[in-house]
């Protein structure tokens, strides 16, 4: 290749290339990739799918339509009836009240445990951003250390603290369990919260001369209506769901409808009947899916608003 | 110990987290009704200091008294101190009279004395229209306003604001920094005010106190601080553009005092020396402003130059030259921007100039 080649072959046509050059919106173009990529979400999705489908489906047939076998089939005649029978009817040993008495129970150990366990952690969060004292950061240490406690492990102690006061196998007794054991991750949850926020609103709310409660419950809890969300939908599911914990230490008048369910499934009195299984199951699992589906948008904003900073 | 018409008053005040030593035996007296502003780089202590005199930090030696009475150990709110921060802090859920009026509710004054000062706060401050919104409602200057409304209607001796301004852009803040002055000459409080913005020092104080690393280094009027700074640092640190500085020798020539950068021989029979000179290294500042351009003879001192770099910034240009092989600015009136490589003439009498000890940077 000589210089006067290099020359020649110089001159670019202006136009083509002012043509080819990127103007306006970037096109959009579906790669292989993304075909994949959603083929994926779509098998994933029923992966999770068919089993409440046939959940659904299940509860309301007939137990002759399910002696028939075909599993996939949509209900022939519909019934409400297993519906009603896990309601009211389905036995758990000797007992045939079916699930509602579990669901009451449930109700009456979720709620104060959740009420208490979050004003507990709501508290340790400001005191813990705003107020540091001596060993404060030690403190804090130690709860997150505690989200990493297998439960397990303290049941046994648990146990025997308990009735040594004489709460074990009691409704006082469960709550309190169930707010120990939340405390760790809320306290974490709500003191990222607060360290996000600027330490001179707390400046100027002094200055003001609030004092620690006053600031607490006029100027801080009014903005944390996110992460209590958030606190209240992690908490709602966790005791709503707890098994364990229900079964050890709740005592059999307040067992939770998990523990119920759990009775109703393995009670067998000659047939099988998975409708009302399937039924209970349901039932059993609407509280916390009502929750998410209600609040789902706030639970991603809280803690979102939490994840900034900490 | 306070004289009369000392409004605050701090005394042999340190402060140190752990190891770490912020502010050291700092000593500050402030006239009632003066406008006293605390000026200096990031990490000062200034701020923090005013965080000590707010009562919102624990000190960890001396003592502060305001208006006489000893407030060292007292709760911000008992100190008679209202405060402005930077970043507003409006309780975001309230409404901006709800914002004003907490303080006074947590005081427990009675509903009408409460009307009554808020109706004031927001004659004065022009808020009366935003009473009902939120603080998301309003722009940042409108805020900032009503921040400064928060500390008004508590009444109090002393007002503390913390870089009230350093959130707003240039327009808003030149708009707001005049509104503050005016404020203090209606209400004639005594005002502390932190900022690392010396145009905001040298407008708004009364006197500045530039610091570093915890001390104050300075205390005195702006156009004192400004045309007799007594170390090289506070020299540095105010004006723009900042200060020329020569570094060269000071020698004596038949009893006359000469600073000598290389081949230039700048005389100081006009300079006022501090204390007695002694020959040796010294620095030798010159302000850009304080700087004749091509104006003839008549100076004690002229010289010429080579334009290297001129910088047109609107009102005026700023022009670069080497004396001594060093670099020198000089400030010249826009019309008269010389163009690059021109040959220029420059004179300055040296009674504006301000010498600085090499070692220790002490004004000489």
């Amino acid at each position: 290749m000589t210089a006067g080649q290099i020359t020649a072959t110089q001159p670019v046509p202006e136009a083509p290339e002012q043509a080819a050059q990127p103007f306006g919106p970037k096109p959009r173009r579906i790669s292989p990739g993304r075909i994949g990529l959603y083929v994926f979400l779509v098998v994933a999705a029923l992966f999770f799918l068919i089993p409440v489908y046939i959940m659904i489906v299940t509860s309301l047939k007939g137990m002759p339509e399910i002696r028939l076998g075909h599993l996939f089939n949509l209900p022939g005649e519909p019934t409400f009836q297993p519906w009603v029978d896990a309601w009211l009817h389905a036995c758990t040993g000797r007992d045939c009240n079916g699930l509602s008495p579990g669901f009451y129970n449930s109700v009456k150990i979720t709620l104060p445990s959740v009420v208490i366990s979050i004003i507990c952690a709501s508290i340790n969060g400001y005191a813990l951003t705003f107020w540091p004292y001596k060993g404060a950061n030690l403190l804090f240490g130690l709860l997150v250390f505690g989200a990493f406690v297998p439960y397990q492990v303290v049941i046994y102690p648990l146990i025997i603290g308990l009735s040594s006061v004489g709460l074990f196998a009691s409704l006082p007794g469960i709550i309190i369990v169930h707010t120990i054991f939340g405390m760790p991750i809320l306290t974490l949850l709500f003191r990222n919260f607060y360290a996000a926020i600027p330490v001179e609103l707390f400046k100027a709310a002094r200055v003001d001369g609030a004092g620690f409660w006053r600031i607490f419950f006029y100027i801080m809890l009014p903005m944390s209506v996110p992460i209590t969300v958030v606190a209240v939908i992690l908490q709602v599911t966790g005791i709503w769901n707890d098994f364990l914990f229900g079964v050890v230490f709740a005592g059999r008048p307040n067992w939770p409808m998990t523990v119920q369910l759990n009775n109703i499934v393995n009670t067998t009195t000659g047939v099988r009947e998975y409708n009302v299984n399937m039924a209970a199951t349901i039932l059993t699992a609407a509280v916390p899916l009502i929750i998410y589906f209600v609040s789902g948008r706030w639970f991603v904003r809280g803690i979102a608003a939490g994840a900034v900073k900490g | 110990m306070a004289q009369n018409g000392t409004s605050v008053s701090i005394q042999d005040l340190s402060l140190s987290f752990g190891a770490v030593s912020v502010l050291h035996t700092l000593n500050l007296d402030v006239a009632e009704g003066e406008f006293i502003v605390l000026l200096g780089p990031s990490g000062c202590g200034k701020s923090t200091l005013l965080n000590c005199i707010a009562g919102l930090l624990d000190i960890s030696e001396g003592r502060i008294l305001i208006k006489g009475k000893n407030v060292t150990w007292e709760e911000p709110k008992d100190r008679g101190i209202g405060m402005v921060f930077q970043s507003y802090a409006l309780y975001p859920q309230m409404t901006v009279e709800k914002n004003l009026s907490f303080g006074l509710r947590v005081a427990g004054l009675p509903k009408d004395e409460i009307a009554k000062r808020i109706a004031r706060a927001a004659e004065i401050l022009q808020i009366e229209p935003l009473l009902q919104r939120k603080p998301a409602a309003l722009s940042g200057g409108q805020r900032q306003r009503v921040a400064i409304g928060r500390a008004l209607v508590r009444d109090v001796d002393v007002f503390l604001f913390d870089e009230p301004l350093s959130n707003l852009d240039a327009k808003l803040r030149s708009e707001l920094r005049v509104e503050i002055k005016l404020l203090h000459r209606k209400l004639e409080n005594t005002m502390i005010y932190v900022t690392h913005d010396q145009i905001e020092a040298m407008t708004l104080a009364d006197r500045i106190a530039v610091m570093k690393g915890g001390v104050i280094q300075q205390l005195d009027a702006p156009q004192t601080i400004y045309n007799r700074p007594v170390n090289r640092f506070v020299a540095g640190f105010l004006g723009s553009p900042a200060m020329n500085f020569l570094d060269g020798r000071l020698e004596q020539d038949k009893g006359a005092w000469h600073f000598v950068v290389e081949d230039v021989r700048i005389p100081l029979a006009t300079y006022a020396f501090e204390k007695e000179p002694v020959p040796g290294p010294a620095v030798f500042g010159m302000r850009p402003e304080h700087v004749a351009f091509n104006s003839g003879a008549g100076w004690p001192f002229t010289a010429t130059a080579n334009v290297e770099v001129v910088e047109p910034m609107g009102s005026d240009t700023l022009v670069w030259l080497k004396l001594g092989k060093q670099n020198f600015t000089v400030r010249v009136t826009s019309e008269r921007t010389p163009k690059n490589a021109d040959a220029v003439s420059i004179g300055f009498d040296p009674m504006r100039a301000s010498l600085f000890d090499a070692q220790t940077g002490n004004r000489l």
